[in-house]
């Protein structure tokens, strides 16, 4: 491939990756519980850009359609059932929040250092790369027990949710 | 430069992604941060599972797990947002550390 193109894929890489971790820092630092929920939905739909520029269009189209989508729509609903912060609660969060994130920027400085060195080692890669199959017939030929297991996973939440919210009579 | 040294970047991102989770899960007191923290991890694997996937070759597979890991993270939110609720209706506070009534 031509060393330029794969400098600038490279670049729009890190940028999508970089606005990726403000929007995951933003979503537990800010202190409005629906701000944070939006931050996580733009961090979603980052994720989404990305999995399109590395050719996984289907999980991009579920990352966005369900985690951008139906997950805000989840935490948005929950926070709304929840009284709004006192003045008194507010100030305790601000202090809370300075005395307790104060060591995470180091932990990221850390934590991406040695990632910077480790991944800076050759990455062993198995000997022959498969040109991979294709998702439909690998889903509903031999991952179909996988669906069946997604099946029983939604009908156990939808039951877990009409357990939690039954009215008493 | 090729495909590997186009990759490497997303390694040390996912780490920085699940460094931000983890470090909010372990200080925060507040249960529905938790949730959130617990969706910023699963943001990290999910981009892990994809990029293993373009270094291995296997896309359609990781593309399968990746569907199947959104299903069962949305289950896991959804009730866990629904515990958090009955909670709230119960003790009329988020703060994690009134949880106590299993205390033995």
């Amino acid at each position: 491939m031509d060393p330029t193109f794969l400098k600038q894929q490279l670049l729009m890489n890190i940028i999508l990756m970089g606005a990726m971790l403000l929007g995951a820092v933003a979503t537990v630092m800010l202190r409005q519980l629906v701000k944070a929920a939006i931050a996580l939905a733009f961090t979603s739909v980052v994720l989404c850009i990305v999995m399109f520029k590395l050719n996984a269009p289907w999980a991009a189209v579920f990352e966005l359609s369900v985690c951008a989508g139906l997950i805000t729509v989840v935490f948005i609903s929950a926070v709304s059932l929840v009284k709004p912060a006192t003045e008194e609660e507010r100030a305790a969060h601000i202090r809370f929040k300075t005395r307790r994130y104060f060591l995470l920027p180091l932990v990221l400085l850390l934590v991406g250092v040695g990632m910077s060195y480790l991944t800076g080692q050759p990455l062993p890669l198995p000997a022959a790369e498969s040109a991979g199959t294709e998702l439909r017939s690998l889903l509903w030929g031999s991952r179909s027990l996988d669906l069946l297991g997604q099946v029983l996973v939604l009908l156990a939440g939808v039951w877990g949710v009409v357990v939690l919210f039954k009215e008493e009579k | 430069m090729n495909l590997i040294s186009l990759v490497m970047p997303f390694g040390v991102f996912v780490a920085l992604m699940a460094a931000v989770g983890l470090y909010c899960l372990i200080v925060t007191r507040d249960m529905l941060r938790v949730i959130l923290a617990l969706e910023v991890i699963t943001k990290a694997v999910t981009l892990l599972l994809i990029v293993g996937g373009l270094v291995s070759g296997h896309m359609a597979l990781a593309q399968a797990l990746v569907i199947t890991l959104i299903v069962i993270e949305v289950v896991v939110i959804v009730v866990a947002a629904g515990i958090v609720i009955a909670v709230y209706k119960h003790t009329g506070t988020l703060d994690i550390r009134r949880l106590r009534n299993l205390k033995g």
